[in-house]
């Protein structure tokens, strides 16, 4: 398991992804690592926003060499996560540097964190193993901000000798951050999130939504063969419904998290609903559902916006459990009164 | 963006606290500042409740209940399954 070195020693051994050859060191023969992308890197990038084959997206634990790093040279700290250290290997462009890479099974700095894989017990060991403390002759290591929710900076010191210093929140101000002397500005320490980043996380979530929208799509096109005259499918209305249902998926999916600044109220039960009400009363006007069924597709519209919205506290770098535990209580039984509704009355609709 | 008022768990003992500022360092959202010596929470609701500061105080001056606000992962272990929620579309996944 621990044996992160293996390939590196085991003879002749293919040069693996990423990696431009080997360093010759006191302690052996250390990957180096590529700074550039490949288009395979790029391509894996793109996969992993989409939900596709994340799981192998792994680098092997343990220490890799940046440039031709000297016992001068700077050791950083990262996740095993391949797109974190890709992230972190392409920052590095131009600078000579060691980088430990601990083992989190595979997942991002924030979230190893958040579970104690990102940790001081993880960092401790491997830092240990690595031998890194024999290559170079400072005393520090910088470890990302976003992994301090799992490391104990004032443990790591006391165990290994080494002083933690933490490292801007984003691998692309590194540079900034290691030439002025490892010193980060306080914007380089907060969190944001950006229309790119609010967006960045669309694409998982329609991947993530697809099942849950295709099947709501399914229900509610065979409803429209029920009637008074027994059951036929209403194919005229295929494309109303298809519109509605979709339309609805795109708002809470993509456009709550777009606008989420400009909605009001700072609950995200309260902000996709707003969308819901919106885009309900456009379908209510413009599908030729009849009032009945226009007001319950608006219900059912606002009910599943605002889950919607509930759902994108997952994906934002800010909201507390507290808040969202104290909005759940509230929310959930009023889109669960509004569906139950929403659903009453559409069904209700085909029979008068 | 400011979530919700008034919820987070976050304490600061300022008894306790020697004024070293590891929490100012750590904390992604600007919480704290220091003043004569000691820290203050500046933006209590801006708090996420990540448990950076509270990992990171060397003479354990600050409390935060620590958990991962989403609703997804809040639901699964309500119903008694693993969470699937950070490790999926958590950002920082794909912009960092
Ligand atoms: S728990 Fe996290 S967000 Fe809250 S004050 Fe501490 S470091 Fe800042
Ligand atoms: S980390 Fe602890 S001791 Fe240091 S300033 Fe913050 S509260 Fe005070």
């Amino acid at each position: 398991m621990s044996f992160g070195c293996c390939c590196g020693t085991c003879g002749a051994v293919a040069v693996a992804d990423g990696m431009t050859g080997y360093l010759q060191t006191s302690i052996g023969p250390v990957p180096r690592v590529a700074v550039r992308w490949t288009w395979r890197d790029r391509v894996g990038a793109w996969a992993v926003c989409w939900g596709l084959g994340r799981m192998r997206y792994t680098v092997a634990p343990g220490l890799y060499a940046v440039g031709t790093p000297t016992q001068e040279a700077p050791v950083l700290v990262t996740a095993n996560y391949k797109l974190s250290f890709d992230h972190l290997r392409r920052a590095l462009d131009g600078f000579d540097a060691w980088v430990l890479v601990l083992d989190t099974k595979g997942v991002n700095v924030w979230c190893a964190a958040g579970k104690g894989t990102f940790g001081t017990d993880e960092l401790v060991e491997r830092f240990a193993l690595s031998g890194v403390a024999k290559v170079v002759v400072h005393r520090k290591l910088v470890v990302p901000q976003l992994g301090a929710p799992g490391v104990a900076a004032h443990e790591v010191s006391r165990r290994t000798g080494f002083q933690a210093i933490y490292g801007p929140v984003y691998a692309r101000d590194l540079p900034a951050f290691l030439r002025d002397g490892m010193r980060a500005t306080p914007e380089m320490r907060r969190v944001g999130f950006k229309l790119r980043e609010r967006l960045a996380v669309t694409p998982i979530e329609l991947v993530h939504r697809a099942l849950p929208v295709a099947f709501t799509l399914a229900f509610f096109l065979a409803s429209s063969g029920l009637g008074r005259h027994g059951y036929r499918l209403d194919f005229g209305q295929w494309p109303w419904i298809a519109l509605a249902v979709g339309a609805n998926a795109f708002a809470g999916i993509v456009l709550t998290p777009a606008l989420l600044p400009w909605l009001p109220g700072r609950s995200f039960a309260v902000k996709g609903a707003v969308t819901g009400v919106v885009l309900g009363a456009i379908l209510a006007l413009f599908c030729p559902f009849g009032w009945l069924a226009g007001v319950s597709a608006g219900m059912l519209g606002v009910s599943a916006c605002s889950f919607l919205g509930l759902m994108f506290t997952g994906c934002t770098p800010y909201t507390s459990a507290s808040g969202v535990k104290s909005e759940m209580r509230w929310s959930l039984p009023m889109q669960g009164a509004l569906a139950l509704a929403g659903v009453c009355g559409w069904v209700a609709s085909r029979f008068i | 963006m400011e979530y919700l008022s008034d919820v987070v768990t976050l304490r600061l003992d300022r008894e306790v606290c020697v004024g070293c500022g590891r929490c100012l360092e750590v904390c992604p959202h600007g919480v704290f500042s220091v003043d004569s010596g000691k820290a203050r929470i500046d933006d209590r609701d801006a708090c996420m409740e990540c448990g950076a500061c509270a990992r990171n105080c060397p003479v354990g001056a600050l409390y935060v209940k620590n958990g991962v606000g989403c609703a997804v992962g809040i639901l699964n272990a309500r119903l008694g399954r693993k969470s699937a929620c950070c490790g999926g579309a958590q950002s920082g996944c794909c912009s960092s």
